[in-house]
């Protein structure tokens, strides 16, 4: 295996990695933005300009060494620009979470102390300004778009286009400063600081050094063997430890064209335009991709149908050998390649993934089915465990040795050992530096030999090494007959169903289960259509009862099927409930990223907890929702409380 | 919001009166609208506001009265010469081509800017080329502020309404009109509707200085977004003001509320 910490030998920063590309390859493209319909293309040369630009704009305008500049924004050429910039100028970049409330945004920005703020559009700076007197350390905006922002212009709120005529025009003093900036810094120099999504509490600011994120790249393009020109879509929040190190740090490194889908709700027809070689997404996004597959073939023509099950079918059995090379028989080969001339080729192309040589899915484990499904149809999709803390990378499948359960070997560098506990640890030169302004967090997190706790429970496969991940290990506890109780192991059972959006299992230290359940709308809502339900709203549906017999028949077969599990036996689902609302990061019951907070929703809706447990067959509940714009109203609903088949 | 230039008169309506045979629709109404401004007309149902905007537009020509554009009177035009004239509009119900896309739909808002012969557009050479790339810019430029990339290629009869009445503002924009005559904008919409077109009403008239006279009933919105209110019932100005003139008018009151008519 490479050692990947010899990159350190040739570059101390990432923005350097940038200022070689465009003197060695100034023509080649950098970064693709879709603007008025058209993809537009930044060489290399122009990604360095621009960033230089940008870089002196912000001394002139005031930014000094060493401090926290916030970015905040969807995937924007304009802003990974700044990211370089901001690190050239002697900052350091703290990207936040474009879909942010203000609160959430207060956090981040108060903690970090950013002066200056790179904002996308009106949506973003309103958020600011919202915050005015509790954010007094704020000096400038800068924006990028200037629609609706006529009348806000001001000396602290400025375009970006006059901070980049400033870096042109810059004096010399600006000048001498930057480069006295740049040579200042070396590979023990923070990168950048990463907040995570906060799945416990509030976010806390990872520090990542050069030296962290510039192995963690490296390691990553040796292991897939990345190649030059490769293309990548970047549409994942840019304020998330995977885009920054595919987009900011992999991509230059790697010399990979990335691309910027022109709005949110176009990416399925840019990722179709641009075919990117290297898929990057979480579940959710393959979820969502098969759910509509299924819908679409469910209104297609008969003989259209038939032939997907029919190919389907043979993939299920043997694509997963095709695409690991392994020998399926010459008659079998010969119907497979049938399958993809009609089938699998098509569909791979309708999903704009026609070119992929590798795809990735993390932050969540994945359904067996989904994750089957689309290496069925040739696509290389694999799983890695990362986190934040790690510069993402912790392990990762290699080609070949693919399954579903387990999410591979350590990646390049990385040590991993098991704790006492149970609990994963690892340690690698790409691990963090230190929480930000919290050495408390920082020292029960990372051990004096530098071993990170992942929080996540889970074991080493004999044999082959692979990794295979539990639970959190906070929230593997017993139930009050002291069997086994860890409730994501079940929740991603559930959720596994397209039917199923989010589970909510609760138990610990209780006799029996039971769970939240909240239905997928668009694929509910489809079956309704089929089933000539009637529904005006989310809440109606939910609580239809042909809803709840579908979502009863789901529970137990997932009883059935942990009850072959004799350590988990214990998890089965006595009692249920359909929720009334979605669960939604605004209202702080999942995370940014749609991790559950488990505490918080069990605090929320204590009263229907308590109704599941104490044997009532139905519930009146009230609930506040915030609406996106931050303003705050509440439903009521009458919910049904069902039981469902334990297994013996 | 702060106060905007609005000296100059852009259009002004003078003694207009329309009849269709016996039925008068129109009797003796007169009002300006300023350059720059958000200028509403409301009114009940039937009190002759469509006719005045069809009046403006061109498509009607009233038996009496006089129509002033830009300085200077108007003589009986047919409403594509209006439109060359920089006056767009939009439709009660939605006018689009049904089986066209969202962008083609859009494009034919910019014939008032296509100047090559029918030969050069056949061929696709020099001229029209050029004027091809230039108006699909403009079209683009359009779509952006609409927040509309999504549908760009979708065919227009399979959107939703709220999206239709969008392509629809959208086309009229692309003519980049000095006037922009919007005939019941939120007509049908739902309350987040009604709020996104609001904005985009505002943003056209700030971000392009685009004067706006517009039809509506909803008496929400136009009190929040319009500069001044024409109120017409029965086919006669019965109010002209600010929005906060209007609403304590004693006979545009009585005019919503339904003070019997002698």
């Amino acid at each position: 295996m490479t050692d990947n910490t010899a990159v350190l030998k040739e570059y101390s920063t990432i923005w350097q990695v940038l200022e070689e590309n465009a003197k060695k390859y100034p023509n080649f493209p950098a970064v693709r933005e879709k603007a008025f319909g058209i993809w537009q293309t930044w060489t290399w040369s122009d990604y360095s300009k621009n960033s230089n630009n940008l870089a002196l704009g912000l001394i002139e305008l005031g930014m000094e060494d060493k401090s926290p500049v916030a970015i905040v924004g969807n995937n924007r050429q304009q802003l990974y620009s700044a990211m370089f910039s901001i690190q050239m100028a002697g900052g350091i970049p703290v990207p936040i979470y474009q879909d942010a409330v203000a609160e959430e945004m207060l956090h981040v920005l108060q903690h970090s102390e950013a002066k200056i703020i790179i904002a996308e559009d009106q949506e973003q700076v309103d958020k600011v300004i919202e915050l005015g007197e509790k954010l007094p350390n704020v000096e400038k905006i800068l924006f990028l778009e200037d629609k609706s922002m006529r009348s806000y212009e001001s000396n602290d709120i400025i375009g970006i286009q006059k901070a980049l005529e400033l870096g042109e025009n810059s004096t010399e003093k600006t000048l001498s400063e930057f480069e006295k900036r740049k040579k200042a810094q070396t590979s023990e120099s923070t990168g950048v600081i990463l907040y995570t999504s906060g799945t416990t509490g509030k976010s806390k600011g990872v520090v990542l050094s050069n030296a962290n994120i510039l192995t963690a790249a490296s390691g990553a393009i040796s292991f897939d063997k990345l190649r030059p020109g490769m293309e990548v879509v970047s549409y994942l929040p840019m304020a998330w430890v995977g885009d920054f190190i595919f987009s900011t740090c992999m991509a230059p490194l790697g010399r990979l064209c990335i691309n910027c889908p022109e709005s949110r709700d176009t990416l399925m027809t840019d990722l179709k335009e641009i075919g990117p070689d290297f898929f990057f997404g979480p579940p959710r996004i393959f979820e969502g991709l098969l759910t509509s597959i299924m819908i679409r073939i469910e209104d297609a023509s008969n003989i259209k149908k038939r032939l997907f099950h029919y190919f389907m079918n043979l993939a299920k059995k043997i694509g997963g050998d095709v695409l690991e090379g392994k020998s399926v028989g010459l008659f079998n080969r010969a119907l497979y390649a049938l399958g993809d001339l009609i089938i699998y080729g098509p569909l791979r192309n309708s999903l704009g993934m026609s070119r992929v040589s590798v795809g990735y899915t993390a932050g969540e484990a994945i359904g067996p089915e989904i994750f089957e499904f689309f290496r069925s149809i040739g696509i290389n999709l694999k799983q890695l465990y990362g986190q934040t803390e790690a510069g993402v990378f912790v392990t990762m499948q290699p080609d070949g040795e693919v399954r579903s359960e387990t999410v591979g070997v350590p990646a390049p560098g990385v040590e991993l050992k098991i704790g006492e506990n149970g609990e994963v640890l690892y340690r690698s030169p790409s691990s963090f530096v230190e929480y930000y302004k919290n050495s408390k967090s920082t020292n029960e997190t990372k051990d004096n030999n530098g071993w990170v706790a992942t929080g996540d429970a889970g074991f080493i496969e004999d044999g082959t090494g692979h990794l295979k991940i539990i639970d959190r290990a906070k929230d593997v506890g017993k139930l009050a007959s002291g069997e086994m109780f860890a409730p994501k192991y079940v929740e991603n059972k559930l959720k596994f169903y397209p039917n199923i959006l989010e589970a909510v299992l609760f138990g610990k230290d209780k006799e029996k289960c039971v769970a939240f359940i909240n239905i997928d709308l668009s694929s509910v809502g489809n079956w309704a259509e089929k089933e000539n339900i009637a529904y005006a709203s989310y809440q109606e549906l939910a609580g239809h009862p042909q809803v709840y017999s579908m979502i009863e028949g789901h529970i137990n077969e997932v009883n059935m099927d942990i009850s072959k599990d004799k350590m988990l036996s214990g998890c089965q689902i006595d009692r249920f409930l359909v929720l009334h609302k979605e669960l939604d990061p605004d209202d702080g019951e999942i995370t940014r990223t749609r991790k559950v907070r488990r505490q918080f929703v069990e605090d929320k809706y204590s009263d229907l907890v308590k109704a599941l447990y104490d044997g009532s067959k139905t519930i009146k509940t009230e609930t506040k929702v915030t609406y996106e714009d931050g303003r705050e109203g509440s439903i009521s609903a009458t919910l049904e409380i069902r039981s469902a088949k334990l297994v013996k | 919001m702060e106060e905007k230039k609005k000296n100059n008169t852009i259009m002004e309506v003078k003694d207009i009166t329309l009849r269709f045979g016996g039925v008068t629709a129109i009797e003796g109404v007169s009002f300006d609208i300023l350059e720059g401004e958000v200028r509403a007309i409301i009114g009940p149902n039937g009190a002759g506001k469509s006719s005045m905007l069809n009046v403006i537009n061109g498509f009607y020509h009233p038996q009496e009265g006089e129509v002033w554009f830009n300085g200077q009177k108007r003589g009986a035009m047919k409403p594509y010469q209006i439109a060359y004239q920089g006056i767009a509009r939009t439709f009660q119900n939605i006018a689009l081509f049904k089986g066209m896309s969202t962008l083609d739909n859009i494009m034919t808002g910019r014939f008032t800017h296509m100047k090559s012969g029918m030969i050069s557009q056949v061929f696709w050479k020099g001229k029209a080329e050029k004027e091809e790339y230039e108006n699909r810019e403009a079209v683009e430029k359009v779509i952006d502020f609409l927040e509309i990339q999504t549908i760009r290629k979708t065919e227009v009869g399979k959107l939703p309404y709220g999206l239709q009445k969008r392509v629809e503002l959208g086309r009229a924009l692309a003519a980049e009109p000095k006037l922009l005559l919007l005939d019941e904008p939120m007509a049908g919409m739902n309350v987040e509707e009604k709020e996104d077109m609001s904005r985009f009403i505002l943003d056209v008239n700030e971000e392009f200085g685009t004067t706006v006279a517009l039809i509506e009933h909803d008496m929400g919105v136009v009190m929040d977004i319009a500069d001044r209110v024409v109120v017409m019932d029965y086919g006669k100005n019965i109010g002209d003001g600010t929005p906060k003139e209007i609403v304590s008018n004693q006979k545009v009151i009585d005019a919503y509320l339904g003070v019997s008519h002698d």
